[in-house]
């Protein structure tokens, strides 16, 4: 039984580890005061980029990479529509999702049926052999450390360094940073780009770890997820942590819920993340005065610099 | 000499429709560059995608059943657009429609009467209502943010159908396959024109354009629809209810996308299927742009992205490319679409000094 425990939390892990990238991504976009609705294009480039890397090449570290950049430049698109063409956030970032789906189709004909092993599990030396905290903290693949490692980074750049200060007044008020004199839209631009290859590289979790192969619009939702999870965790890293692991823990109950022996439709149960995700929103968004607090006050609002 | 955009004191009329056709031109020839990247012959390639589909009689009458879907969905959604209302879950909507629509058509199975194909379509409106009412009610009620919860439920909408063609619906002679008995002829829609599959639905679409353009163009409520986009604030004033906006294009966007899923269901489909739609009411996001957000406008852009589905699939016949060609070509257009579109609200100058 409590084997089934510890394999029961590994799999949330690895069903969180995807939106924790992405969500982590999409809050410091939005923190910018930029929303961009297309995460879920973005993963998917990385999904396919990263697959495509890794089952031609070998290496891990170079299809990681590419994940990333395979996103990021998928968000160039949408900086260059919003910053330098003025277009409207919402219809931009949707055009990003409905191009990237058709774009990693596209790259990723030749790649259905091919195989891949799925990312190896790195034993850290000593702390593993741990009993159960081992398997559990301290066995996992490199992309797992990797997420976590990322979460810590942007926790300290967002709260101690002047970067993240000057990140939060581009985002709350893009007048007031304008007239300190920093540059709005380039701000914006590198926040977009950084939340494109956050999104690619969740995207890569999913079809190099989660499961490991290519199936055309094979992230099935998770990006509107993350979406839904920064909202969720009121723009604060700590707390999308929280959420992307609740949600994880959601998703894999419908792996383990016929195990435990609940006879329920598998469409029903994998309905559940998607009905949280409503009930999420919901019991958040209705204390509309923390949802404008937490919000950046200049979130989804264009700015032309000048004239 | 550097260029820079000088905002304009009025809307470029003329740029608002020069728009659409400048998008079409630039994702034509980044077409002809995705083609050459793909090494295959370009001017064959476009021929082959964007005229080829549309040479016979029978490929206009194609051209219609592809677009039915897309102009019903365009039109409706151009409304909620208008006053700010992001509905982008009207392919789960479509699906409700379907499963409503078809539900009907299974309960009357091998039965006759004229009143079985009405009820079967207004099954279908109310299921697109209902699903889109949920979202206007969370929004309402709530204040959840829209795009999301719509875009959700369309997830747990495909689930559903899933469910219903495997279990309760399934085909009892289907060797069980995933999929619904075959409708009834009572339960059909007729065609219109023998040897094709152009069936009522394409009359039901053009009628909905011309009552959506006359309730915006002449009710109170495409007056407040306009009001609430442009100047919430003063259609707030003016004492418009926000909630009813929201409420009404989520209705009717739910109720015409219910349509559609029905018509696909009972006109060329003629079954419940584990998919039921390739994307229509994602693709009708972008129907509603290029239409310009107007119910005429939507009509020219639902007859040119039918075409992106009918080339897609011609070029993987011919080809052997990949269907998601077409997706790409509509993503493109949708780009290039928003970024000409900067030309309603600004002109392009050149400074002769520095900027």
């Amino acid at each position: 039984m409590f084997d089934i425990l510890i394999l029961a939390l590994l799999t949330v892990i690895t069903a969180a580890t995807p939106l924790l990238f992405a969500a982590l991504g999409e809050m410091i976009t939005e923190k910018s005061g930029v929303l961009n609705l297309g995460v879920e294009g973005m993963m998917l480039m990385g999904a396919i980029a990263g697959f495509i890397v890794v089952t031609q090449t070998d290496s891990i570290l170079l299809a990681i990479i590419m994940s990333a950049v395979a996103g990021a430049a998928l968000a160039g698109i949408f900086a260059i529509l919003v910053l330098v063409f003025q277009a409207r956030q919402v219809p931009a970032g949707l055009a990003l999702t409905i191009f990237g789906v058709g774009l990693s189709a596209l790259l990723g004909q030749s790649m259905i049926g091919v195989a891949y092993t799925g990312l190896p599990k790195i034993a850290i030396p000593g702390l593993a052999s741990i009993p159960v905290l081992g398997d559990l903290l301290f066995n996992h693949d490199i992309m797992v450390y990797l997420s976590i490692v990322m979460l810590l980074l942007i926790r300290y750049f967002m709260n101690r360094t002047r970067g993240g200060l000057i990140l939060r007044a581009v985002g709350d008020s893009h007048d007031a940073a304008h007239a300190l004199g920093y540059r709005v839209n380039l701000i914006r631009g590198l926040a977009i780009l950084f939340g494109g290859a956050m999104a690619g590289l969740g995207g890569a979790y999913v079809s190099m770890a989660y499961s490991p192969l290519w199936v055309e619009g094979m992230t099935a939702g998770r990006g509107w997820i993350a979406l839904a999870l920064v909202v969720f965790a009121s723009w604060r890293p700590t707390r999308i942590l929280l959420g992307a692991y609740l949600f994880g823990g959601i998703t894999i109950l419908q792996l383990h819920a016929q195990a435990i022996g609940i006879n329920v439709p598998s469409q029903v149960m994998s309905m559940l993340p998607y009905l949280a995700t409503i009930l999420v929103l919901v019991l958040i968004s209705r204390d509309r005065v923390r949802i404008k607090l937490n919000a950046p006050a200049s979130l989804g609002k264009p700015f032309h610099p000048g004239h | 000499m550097k260029p820079y955009l000088e905002r304009r004191q009025l809307e470029s009329k003329l740029w608002t429709y020069m728009s659409p056709v400048l998008a079409l031109l630039l994702t034509l020839l980044a077409g002809a560059l995705l083609f050459r990247i793909m090494s295959v012959e370009v001017a064959p390639a476009l021929y082959i995608f964007f005229i080829e589909p549309i040479s016979t009689s029978y490929g206009l009458s194609e051209l219609w059943v592809k677009a039915t879907p897309l102009i019903l969905i365009g039109v409706a959604l151009s409304l909620g657009f208008r006053a700010g209302v992001w509905n982008i879950g009207a392919e789960g909507q479509l699906i409700l429609g379907g499963i409503f629509g078809g539900g009907v058509a299974l309960l009357f199975y091998e039965q006759e009467g004229f009143y079985i194909l009405p009820l079967i379509l207004l099954a279908g409106v109310l299921g697109g209502m209902l699903w889109a009412g949920i979202v206007a009610w969370l929004r309402t009620r709530f204040n959840a943010n829209e795009i999301l919860t719509s875009l959700m439920l369309t997830y747990v909408a495909e689930l559903l159908l899933s469910y219903l063609i495997h279990g309760p619906w399934k085909d009892p002679e289907g060797y069980s396959f995933p999929q619904s008995r075959i409708f009834s002829d009572s339960a059909l829609l007729p065609v219109i024109a023998d040897g094709t599959r152009l069936h009522l639905g394409a009359v039901i679409a053009v009628v909905v354009v011309l009552i959506a353009w006359g309730v915006l163009a002449r009710t109170r409520l495409g007056f407040q629809i306009k009001v609430m986009g442009d100047a919430p604030d003063a259609g707030t004033y003016a004492g418009f209810s926000h909630k009813k906006v929201i409420w009404m294009t989520l209705l009717m966007s739910g109720g015409a996308a219910g349509l559609a899923g029905v018509i696909e269901v009972v006109g060329p489909i003629g079954q419940l299927l584990p998919s039921i739609s390739p994307g229509y009411g994602f693709t009708a996001i972008i129907v509603a742009y290029v239409g310009r957000l107007h119910p005429v406008g939507v009509l020219f852009a639902g007859l040119l992205l039918a075409l992106s589905y009918l080339g897609g699939e011609s070029a993987q016949i011919e080809l052997n490319l990949p269907l998601a060609v077409g997706g790409v070509f509509q993503g493109l257009l949708l780009f290039f679409l928003l970024a000409c579109d900067v030309l309603i609200h600004y002109r392009l100058r050149l400074s002769p000094n520095k900027a």
